[in-house]
């Protein structure tokens, strides 16, 4: 019974707050319901015996989206939202299309003949998991790792517009580095 | 050893928390030596920042034009919430008002709330300096909070759990403070940082004008500037159960040497903002880049091999 | 409570964040879309462990895999926006057409 409520709260408020995302004017409101939203799959995760994930979807979305927020405010050109604007194209088209693809998946989830539940989950999920992560998927988890490390180095490369030269000078001779911040690597 | 709580704890939790924080904000006026008035006496001084709050409470409520009320409420409402959310997984003696199988990444998890409500709090009033109190924090934070996880996940790896009660189990006979200096140093250095409080107290700076409070008055004020203590006393009281050997002692009960060793850590807190110099933030944030990820890490890798070798 | 309502709330999440990928113009709301979508496998990831197949640990596997992906969609996403605003002062997608080959 409680869990019931849980659910249909949690989902409605992770739909709800999604739907939100689109239709704020403002760009920190915006953010934050997608954050509520996430943070709805997390509680929804904990609902379904997933702990861990499911906390630690809440601790990573937050960081993530307090960190989306200064890029969404960066970005707009209405951030606050003080003069509503539409920044939509081919509205029609997407709905349709959106609709479309959630009822054929809809159609798919009742229609489909889901197989009846395999076994019992063990005692301790997380545990189960980080034996899985640490066994028999570690190729999984290293490809994840490389995945993330690349993406820090892509992510420096893309954003900075300076490179050795700047810093180094053109012979690359320069003693200092010539950065606008002082400290890190560059001293 | 670990017992489920009474379900009247939830509710006594909020009152001791906020018990706590008016007893180590007391303290720190003693300490700071006093408001400012002379001869109001010790008693005088230490219920200072009581009578303020009691202030603040019949204190009116500023309003800015074109504010984004709803976020900064949001904002201003989260952080004394999350505190109290991050202090329900705290063991008082051996029990918790709850102790889930993951209570380390939850504490995280709220800790990180309260970082992000900051930021909430400074975007709501459409004010350019609490706008600066808002994004110093989130910049600041990230660097606080690399340090701190890794802490945090050093204390669950030597438990090899990450439930606070097979942490506290663990440290039979011995503390983990002992065996993790680095990661009990750099926890009790972040627990001041994350509560942007003391020497990292810049989201709310007197250079910005108060920063992320410039706008507050009355109960907003109040919201944000106690939940910071809420947050502080929290942090502190979760160093017992993480490196301190929770409510393990002889002769005093539990909950007693919990409450020794929380005030204990709060006291050395409060005195080494009275004695350390403040930190330049972007000279920390090097430090904590460049000095505490590595250091944590290394910490890490020690106690993961001496748990592999037991 | 059973795997089809996960699902259907999974998917009217995925349908969402797709309309908010398809109409937004801004890169960085277009990515908010994408992480609702991401959302929503996740949900769908952790209700088929939860309901079909609980004793193996790959579902829970396939949702860090997901998460993963969220964190890397988004590093990225910002990278290329800050790129592209500092190339040309623009942070839309109709403005940005001639770099798909």
């Amino acid at each position: 019974m409680l869990d019931d409520t849980v659910f249909w709260v949690l989902s409605a408020l992770a739909v709800g707050s999604g739907i939100m995302v689109f239709r704020f004017d403002s760009m920190a409101r915006a953010t934050y319901a997608l954050l509520l939203s996430l943070l709805c799959v997390g509680g929804l995760l904990i609902l379904l015996g997933l702990d861990y994930l499911g906390v630690v979807i809440v601790l990573m979305m937050t960081i993530e989206m307090a960190i989306m927020g200064v890029f969404m405010v960066m970005y707009m050109m209405n951030p606050a939202g003080l003069v509503p604007m539409s920044m939509l194209h081919n509205k029609k088209g997407a709905a349709a299309l959106c609709t479309g693809v959630f009822l054929l998946m809809a159609l798919g989830i009742v229609l489909a003949p889901w197989p009846p539940r395999a076994g019992t989950a063990e005692e301790d999920p997380t545990r189960a998991l980080g034996e899985s992560l640490m066994g028999p998927q570690m190729l999984t988890m290293m490809t994840l790792g490389f995945a993330l490390f690349s993406t820090i180095v892509a992510t420096v490369l893309l954003a900075t517009h300076r490179g050795r030269y700047d810093r180094l000078g053109d012979d690359l001779r320069a003693r200092r580095a010539d950065d606008p911040v002082p400290g890190g690597v560059g001293r | 050893m670990p017992e489920a709580a009474p379900l009247w704890a939830a509710l006594v939790l909020p009152a001791a928390l906020c018990l706590g924080a008016v007893a180590a904000a007391g303290f720190d006026a003693v300490v700071g030596g006093g408001a400012g008035r002379s001869g109001s006496g010790v008693l005088g001084t230490a219920s200072a920042p009581l009578r303020e709050g009691l202030r603040l409470l019949a204190q009116q409520r500023r309003t800015t034009p074109s504010a984004d009320v709803a976020l900064g409420r949001v904002g201003l409402g989260l952080v004394p919430v999350a505190a109290v959310l991050a202090a329900a997984v705290v063991p008082w003696g051996f029990v918790s008002v709850t102790d889930p199988a993951v209570g380390i990444v939850w504490f995280n998890a709220m800790e990180v709330l309260a970082w992000a409500a900051v930021w909430l709090a400074g975007w709501g009033p459409n004010s350019v300096l609490s706008l600066i109190g808002g994004y110093r924090f989130l910049a600041q934070g990230l660097a606080y909070e690399l340090p701190h996880m890794f802490a945090l996940t050093t204390a669950g790896l030597g438990a090899e759990s990450l439930r606070v009660s097979d942490v506290v189990g663990a440290q039979q006979g011995l503390w983990f403070a002992v065996w993790m200096p680095a990661a009990f140093a750099v926890y009790l250095l972040s627990a001041a940082a994350m509560s942007y409080w003391g020497p990292f107290g810049y989201p709310l700076g007197g250079d910005a004008a108060g920063g992320a409070v410039a706008e507050y008055s009355g109960v907003d004020r109040l919201l944000l500037l106690g939940g910071r203590w809420l947050l502080l006393v929290a942090t502190a009281a979760f160093s017992v159960p993480l490196f301190l050997g929770g409510g393990q002692g002889p002769l005093l009960p539990g909950w007693a040497w919990t409450l020794l060793k929380t005030a204990a850590v709060l006291a050395v807190l409060i005195a080494a903002r009275r004695m350390l110099p403040v930190l330049r933030a972007d000279r920390y944030m090097e430090f904590a880049w460049m000095v505490l990820v590595p250091l944590t890490l290394l910490q890490a890798l020690f106690v993961a091999v001496v748990v592999l070798n037991r | 409570m059973n795997l089809e309502l996960f699902l259907l709330v999974a998917a009217a999440l995925f349908g969402v964040g797709l309309f908010g990928a398809l109409t937004q113009q801004s890169v960085v709301m277009l990515m908010m879309g994408l992480e609702l979508m991401l959302g929503g496998v996740i949900l769908a990831a952790a209700a088929v462990w939860h309901h079909l197949a609980p004793a193996s640990a790959d579902g829970q596997v396939l949702v860090v895999v997901a998460i993963t992906v969220m964190a890397v969609e988004m590093a990225i996403g910002f990278a290329v926006v800050t790129a592209l605003f500092r190339a040309r002062e623009v942070d839309m997608t109709d403005q940005a057409g001639d770099l798909s080959a």
